[in-house]
Order: C-alpha cells, then structure tokens, then sequence
C-alpha cells in the first residue's frame, strides 16, 4: 500500500496502457477466455465444433442466459435476486398448467404470475426498504412453495402437448439453432439497448453507484428499482415457459441452486456485485462460458459430471481474485 | 440517536419502534412459546418424550450450523458454503473409517476447516465480497464432494459412528447433547472472550476497527474457518444419524435455513451483533412451525410460504430498530 501511494506523483511511463489493459480485461475478459476455450475444444475435440453440438450449447445456454439478463439488471443497481431459481421452476408449471386453455394463455399465465411476484419483491426492497437477499430469499421459498401447492405437492406434473403452439415454439428450430436462441438473442439485443441508450439504463448504472446521490440528483430511484425485479421477474418465468415448452411438461423439480449459477454467469461476465458496473454482453459470455466448460467436460467423456461443479467453481473463484484485483489497481492509480 | 427518540415516545403509548425492537429481541421466543401453546392444545401426542426426541435430533445440525453462521453474519459476511461443507465431510468419512472411528471424524472436521481457510483467505486477504468468495465454494464443494466419494452413496456400519446419531447419555440424543455443548463454547466465546469482542466490532465497523489496530484478517480468517468446521460437524453427525454418506442430497439448502435461523433470531444481516440464544431459537421455531404443519396434513408447501414470511416479518422488525 505505501508504496503506491508515491506512484501517482509522477506516473510511470506506459500506465495509461496498462489500466487500459485493466479496463478491458475487467469489461472483455470472460470474452477472451470464452475464445480461447472455445479454439482449444475445436483443436483437442472433433466432435466439438460441431454444428450439432455448439446448437446444442446454445440451446441450453439460452434458458440460463434468459434469466441472467434480468439478473445482470437487478446486480448493477446493487441488487440480488435469490427467488430467480424458484420463479423459473413456477414459470415452467404455470405455462404446463395453462395449457387447458391454450397456448397463449400458456404463456400468459407464467409472465402474468412471475412478473407480479417480481413486483412484490421489487415493492418490498424499494419501498419498505428491507434487504434484497432477505426479501428474495423468502421469494424463494414461497415461489417454491406456491409451485408445490399448484402441483399438489410436487406429485402432478402437468404437460405441454406434442403440436401445441407453444411446444412446437420450444422444440423447432431454424439453421441449427432453436427457437428460443433467437429468442433469447433478441432480449439480450434489446436489454443492450436498454442498459446502454435509454434514460432507464442511466438510472440502473447511476443507483448502483450511489443510491443516495441518484436519489439527490432526481433519479426515480423506488420506480428503477421496483422495475429491475419486475424484468428479473418476467425473465425468469418466460425462461421457465420456455423451458417447460422444450421438455413438453412443467417439471417440478427445476431450478434449485439455479440462481447461484446465474449469479456467477453475471459475475464471470464483469458486472460487479457491488452495483454500477456492467454489461449484458460480459453476461452472455459469462453464461456461454459456462456451458462450453460443460460440453468440454462432457467431450473428455469418462469424467463425471459433478467435474463440471468443480471446474466451475474454480473458475468462479479465480474470475473473482482477478477481478477484486484490477479494481483496487484502478482504484490506487 | 435513541436518546432524541426517547422523549417522543414517553407520549404515545403504543411506539411502533419500541414494539418491532421488543419484536427482533424477544418475538422468536414468544412466538416458540406460542407456538408450543397451540400445539399442546390441539395436536395429539405433542407432549411426549418421543416427539420431542425426535424434533430435537432433527434440528441438532441446523442449530450447528447455524451457529457458524451467526458468527459469520455478525462480521457483516454471509457464508453460502455450508451445505457443500456438510458434503465434504459426509464424504471424506467412509474413506477413513478404515483406520477408526476418531481419525475419519478429524478429516472430516479438517475438510471443513479447509474449506472455511479458502473462503476466510478471500474474503480477508484478497478483498472479495463474502457472498461471491463462498459461492464459488458453494458450486465447486460439493463438486468435490462427489468426486471424492465417486458420486456414490454409501451405506454406514461402523457402530461407534452410528451410535453418535442413535445413543443418549442420561435420556438425551447425544446430537442434542453435542449442540448444547457447542451453544454453549459459542456463547462463551462471543461474551467472554477478546476474539468474540473483536469479531462484533469488525462487524459493526470494519474500518475503524483496522484503524484501532485490531488484527482484522486474521480474525476474519479464523471466523469463517469456524463456520466450516461447525458445518462439518453437522455433517458427520447428520451422516450418523441417516446411516449413509450421501454427498449429493447432504445439506441441499442448509445455508438458506442456517441464514434463517440467524436473522429470525435477532442477528442483524448488516453486522455489529450476535445473539447466539436467539439463533437456536430461530432453528427451533422453523423446526416446530414445519412439524406443526405437517402433524396437521398441512402440505410442505405452505410450511415453505410459512417460513417466508416468518423471514420477512423478522427482518421488518430488524429494519424498525435499525430505523430508530
């Protein structure tokens, strides 16, 4: 620490590059390693680069990349949403249960439910003030408890018939790739646009840099915030929909510890747990990341699954060390 | 601040400050005692040794691992690794009861304790927020619970170790006796000793307790090694008691009950406070809102929406205290 204090009087020649250097690894690297892994598996595997195997990772990345989306929102006003696992399971057998009448109801019912639970949650934070992680941590019990009393206690898994709308939406797919890719594609697009070019993105970035100066400068700081967990809401619960659409039935059992991989998805992407920080193209790589480290393991064969866990909790782990890392750089410049 | 609040409220007789502080302090005991009332009076056999028994060895490994938690809360950190911990140890026993029931127990403690040294070094050392430090933990240990055991469940004969789960000394569990004994080195440690003092103040100001020279790192340190080694221990006895390792489904869900039992006891989640008493009590009432429930056909279900906001009616009661 004292040693750097006398730095900044007269900057080292090139510092300027290397906090730039900081800068990017901070915003892009989750991009770079997601390359990196991504040559590596093509050289080492035959059968990875595969266009039935990257559709694969794609469709399976995009459920996780849904709700990540409305979580990267809700961590950037210094947030956390704990109920996202849960409202993703409620998603999945609401649209099953709304089937009986019809596919657009089907999916109605999970956006109608999920979103006003988000809008509870968000009413709680935002404005009687309780905690985040407490109030969405409840929000996962009751979600999970409403499923379960929706499901008769977990015991009728209800389903999405073969040629209904809504199944055949979650199944079909068009140049290799599902659906619901592009789908998820178009969100992100959109949430890009709505994080980087709308007054609604400035208030997220500016509440998670300091609430009480958002506040000071007439920031609607109890609208933003009820809003973040409405999307994280909605997201989670058409992520569930979808979901549900492409198994052909609402499974119960769906989306434990979910949040906690969403949340280190965000976190592998670059958006900093302590708000004002982000962005939702370090989100799709992080979750992207996640799931090539998956199919990798996966292509190694003869290693179990519970080595992915592992690998990605290791991964979490350094992403976390390196990030801390280059920001008290940037920090001390 | 409390003291301009004072002469306010001498006028209104029902303060509604006064009501939520009396509320986090005292509310899950009243709410234990009221409890108990109701169940006396309408659930068949509630008063007999054998539901009782059972009740209490049931809650012994929440109640241990949620002491760890309190300890970990009170520094304004959470720990999300303690399920995956109970993991460690169910699977690193069978692979040691070969050379006796007390070296298995000491690798198991040992890889709690590890675990416990990797999230304290990066929460203290490198500088990462406790809930990202232990989620990594949380993902890859139980990872690394199932590499160890192969994935596999496995039976558990040794009798010594079974016995931990299933014997009593003088009519109590010896799980129950065990949680006792660790309530109460815990309590002491919290109101007796420098380190307990230390560990609050951090909570209550990590800043200026760095500034007035307490070894910050190292307490943090050994207080998150704490939380694994309680975490193990739960793990080893909940292994006794379930007379199988089973890394997979050990301990799904402990740090959301654990977390619970903390802040519905009283503990603050912004640090500064440790109320031991109240976090046992906190295990308790889950416990007894849960058995209640389902004594009486009411579904799983609604124990879960129950316990919501059980969860969020003691955080309002915390927020109105805090807002003092």
């Amino acid at each position: 620490m004292t040693s750097t204090v006398t730095a900044p009087a007269e900057a080292p020649p090139g510092a300027g590059g290397r906090e730039r250097f900081f800068g990017l690894m901070q915003r892009h690297g989750a991009t770079a390693v997601l390359v990196l892994l991504v040559a590596v598996g093509s050289v080492s595997f035959s059968s990875f680069p595969t266009g039935d195997n990257l559709g694969n990772i794609a469709i399976t990345s995009s459920f996780l990349a849904t709700v990540a989306l409305g979580m990267t929102f809700v961590i950037i006003t210094g947030g956390i949403d704990l109920s996202v696992g849960s409202v993703f399971a409620l998603g999945g057998v609401l649209a099953a249960y709304g089937m009986r009448w019809g596919s657009f109801a089907a999916l109605l019912l999970p956006l109608a439910v999920c979103g006003a639970f988000g809008l509870v949650q968000g009413l709680l934070i935002a404005r009687v003030r309780l905690a985040p992680f407490i109030v969405t941590l409840a929000g996962l019990l009751g979600a999970r408890g409403l499923l379960l009393s929706i499901s008769n206690e977990g015991a009728t898994t209800y389903l999405i018939p073969h040629g209904s709308l809504l199944a055949r939406f979650g199944q079909g797919s068009v140049l290799g790739l599902g659906y619901p890719v592009y789908l998820t594609l178009a969100l992100f697009a959109a949430g890009a646009v709505l994080l980087q070019r709308t007054r609604f993105g400035q208030c997220v970035y500016a509440i998670g840099g300091g609430e009480d100066a958002a506040q000071l400068m007439g920031v609607p700081v109890t609208r933003t915030k009820v809003l973040v967990y409405v999307m994280s809401g909605l997201l989670a619960g058409l992520a569930g929909a979808l979901n549900a659409a492409r198994l052909s039935s609402g499974v119960t059992i769906l989306g434990t510890g979910m949040e906690l991989d969403v949340i280190a998805a965000v976190v592998i992407g670059g958006t900093l747990l302590t708000g004002g920080a982000g962005s939702v193209s370090g989100t799709i790589a992080g979750v992207l990341l996640l799931g090539v480290i998956q199919n990798l393991i996966n292509q190694i064969g003869d290693l179990s699954s519970s080595y992915q866990q592992v690998v990605s909790g290791g991964f979490l782990a350094v992403v976390v060390v390196v990030q801390t890392y280059l920001s008290r750089v940037q920090r001390l410049r | 601040m409390s003291d301009a609040a004072v002469p306010l409220s001498r006028f209104s007789r029902f303060d509604r400050g006064r009501v939520l502080a009396w509320l986090q302090d005292y509310g899950v005991y009243a709410a234990i005692a009221l409890l108990i009332v109701i169940n006396v009076a309408i659930t068949p056999h509630f008063l007999t040794l054998e539901n009782l028994r059972t009740q209490l060895v049931q809650v012994a490994p929440v109640v241990i691992v949620s002491l760890g938690m309190a300890l970990v809360i009170g520094t304004e950190g959470v720990d999300l690794s303690v399920g995956s911990v109970m993991a460690v140890a169910t699977a690193l026993l069978p692979l040691y009861l070969g050379y006796g029931i007390v070296p298995a127990i000491l690798v198991g403690l040992l890889g709690g304790a590890l675990v416990g040294l990797v999230n304290g070094s990066l929460v203290a050392f490198v500088g990462v927020q406790p809930i990202v430090a232990t989620l990594a933990l949380f993902v890859g240990g139980r990872g690394l619970a199932l590499v160890v055991a192969g994935g596999q469940l496995k039976d558990i004969l040794n009798p010594s170790l079974l016995s931990l789960g299933s014997s009593s000394v003088v009519g109590v569990p010896v799980p129950v006796v065990i949680a006792i004994g660790l309530t109460v080195v815990v309590m002491a440690v919290v109101r007796r000793t420098t380190f307990g003092r230390r560990l609050v103040a951090i909570g209550g100001n990590r800043t200026a307790s760095e500034l007035s020279g307490l070894p910050v790192r190292r307490i943090l340190l050994l207080v998150y090694m704490a939380s694994g080694l309680l975490a193990a221990a739960a793990g080893i006895l909940a292994t006794a008691r379930l007379q199988a390792s089973d890394p997979s489904s050990l301990g799904l869900l402990m740090e959301l009950s654990a977390i619970t039992a903390v802040v519905v006891g009283g503990t603050p989640l912004t640090g500064g406070r440790i109320r031991v008493l109240g976090t046992v009590a906190g295990a308790l009432l889950i416990q007894l809102v849960r058995a209640t429930l389902i004594k009486h056909d009411l579904t799983d279900s609604l124990a879960q929406m129950v316990q919501a906001v059980i969860i969020l009616a003691a955080v309002y009661a915390a927020r109105g205290q805090a807002g003092r």
